[in-house]
């Protein structure tokens, strides 16, 4: 426990949620969505209250003062994730980023003949779109298998990869469901050996690793602001912009356009292509104000204080009979979740048990269907830490989930 | 004791009513609760137009197999145009339990598996 000592942050004062009436929130669904700090709050209503004009078109003060704010986010999200400002691209969510890239790089450069290869750990996000994408292109969908260790083998990548028709590989940098962290980095490096392109979820990542894109090699890099304690409504597509410069643009309208004429237009210079209408501006201000607050408590601190939690929520739901855990076997090698299952009790119900007494976790198919058929199960019940979580909220999950059992006679 | 999770509906889920195959059947359907993953099927043995047996098949949540087991003991003997048409408020009613909004699709997964294999058509209302 001397870890967690030396580890734990004191975060919560800063999460409005938490006042609210009645009994304790045991908040235990941040993989879902993440609270959001007062900062965030203030940064959203400062923009719509006291700085609120449409981005890149006016030309009094107060517009100008609204673009500054909307690219100075920009310039210091991308600061964050450690990638380019021009091939930082706001969206609506990663699901939006992720169909950005599958329908402008995929749809574009797939052929009959290529791959695209994504993994059985997916979320439906990186899933469909390139379903959708192999279908209108005649490329070919693989996959990579996840081991009973909840696992990529890096040697079955090596295997797909020689076969010299992969054009694409999409995959997750963080599992969902079984808080896999795959390493990336690797991954990426074999991808463009092999002359193919890498797209990376980043979904649960960002909130919880310190994430360099560049370091890491990725080509496009897909994330969502609402897990990283922003605001929903607002996403980031990290993309190397010489790939980015290639592609068509994937919505079409004001401001992606240079000139437009009745007939045909001309395409914005980057990232401003890739972002077509009024964009989510207050949104993408408060996200600017969320890395601004995690960049304060510090990543590397934020992940020691989850490290050191996951190791207690493990070891706590260990201690619950007929209590199995899904994914990596230690706290080092998975993000800071654990999703698990109870003999005799259907999660759904575990999930409502727990929600009596205002414990908030998730259960079901985590939006993760194919990995719950490779596990076996049709759903699971998920539990996910956030940077305001600490040893009283894990403790109360496994109080709760001894008490389901006794309701349910076990 | 608790208002949801009493005793019958835990008989129920524990050991439910005539669940497992049903060989030889007449009419038999699959259905997913898309929310949470459960399936549930269904097989259904006619005579003279009524439900003369049926089993249920799947996996789900306490109230979703209560809740099909307790219907499967109402549903024989009914006319399969009838099973076809019958409402939400029939298998709430059966229940017996207050059913909140969000688990709602749990306790009408049953009934809706008997409707389309009966040749109806989506949720009961």
């Amino acid at each position: 426990m001397q870890q967690l000592a030396d580890s734990a942050l004191d975060l919560r004062a800063d999460f409005p949620i938490f006042e609210r009436a009645g009994r304790p929130l045991v908040y235990l669904d941040s993989a879902a969505t993440a609270q959001k700090p007062r900062s965030v709050l203030l940064a959203l209503e400062e923009q719509l209250a006291r700085r609120n004009a449409n981005v890149h078109r006016g030309v009094y003060p107060l517009a100008q003062e609204a673009d500054r704010a909307y690219e100075a986010a920009r310039e210091r999200i991308a600061a964050f994730t450690g990638a380019e400002v021009r091939g930082t691209i706001f969206t609506k969510n990663a699901t939006e980023a992720l169909n950005l890239v599958a329908y402008a790089y995929g749809r574009t450069n797939l052929r009959p003949g290529d791959a695209v290869l994504i993994t059985e750990l997916e979320h439906h996000a990186n899933i469909v779109p390139w379903q959708q994408a192999c279908a209108a292109t005649g490329a070919t969908l693989r996959h990579l298998s996840v081991d009973a260790a909840g696992e990529l083998s890096l040697d079955e990548l090596d295997r797909e990869l020689a076969r010299g028709d992969v054009r694409v590989v999409a995959f997750a940098h963080v599992s969902n469901v079984l808080g896999t962290i795959n390493p990336v980095t690797e991954i990426c490096r074999r991808v463009r050996a092999a002359g193919a392109v890498s797209v990376i979820d980043g979904a649960q990542a960002v909130p919880q690793l310190p994430v360099d894109v560049a370091a890491i090699g990725a080509d496009f890099y897909a994330w969502t602001g609402h897990k990283a304690v922003g605001p929903t409504g607002i996403g980031v597509l990290h993309g190397r912009t010489a790939l980015l410069e290639q592609m068509p643009p994937f919505l079409t309208g004001g401001d992606m356009i240079a000139m437009v004429t009745l007939a045909e237009s001309t395409w914005n210079e980057l990232p401003f292509k890739f972002e077509a209408g009024t964009p989510p501006i207050a949104e993408a201000v408060a996200l600017g104000a969320a890395v601004d607050y995690l960049a304060g408590v510090g990543m590397e601190n934020l992940r020691a204080h989850e490290l050191a939690l996951t190791s207690r929520l493990l070891a706590g739901l260990a201690s619950v009979p007929g209590l199995t855990i899904h994914g990596p076997a230690g706290a080092d090698g998975r993000g800071a979740l654990a999703s698990f299952t109870i003999d005799g009790i259907h999660p759904h119900d575990i999930a409502e048990l727990l929600g009596r007494v205002e414990i908030c976790i998730r259960a079901g198919h985590h939006c993760a269907q194919p990995l719950m058929s490779c596990l076996g199960i049709g759903a699971s019940a998920r539990a996910s830490l956030g940077l305001y979580n600490d040893v009283s909220d894990v403790d109360a999950l496994v109080d709760g989930l001894e008490r389901a059992r006794g309701v349910f006679g076990l | 004791m608790d208002d949801l999770y009493r005793d019958y509906i835990l008989d129920h889920y524990k050991h439910p009513r005539n669940f497992g195959d049903l060989e030889p059947h007449d009419v038999e359907a699959l259905e997913h609760n898309p929310l949470c993953g459960d399936e549930l099927g269904v097989q259904i043995r006619l005579k003279d137009g009524k439900i003369e047996d049926l089993r249920f098949h799947g996996h789900g949540c306490a109230i979703s197999q209560a809740a099909a087991s307790i219907a499967s003991e109402e549903l024989i003997g009914l006319p399969l145009e009838e099973a076809a048409s019958l409402p939400a408020d029939w298998i709430i009613d059966l229940l017996g339990i207050d059913v909140s909004a969000t688990r709602r699709k749990c306790a009408l997964l049953g009934l809706k598996v008997v409707r389309t294999a009966a040749g109806g058509d989506g949720w009961p209302v």
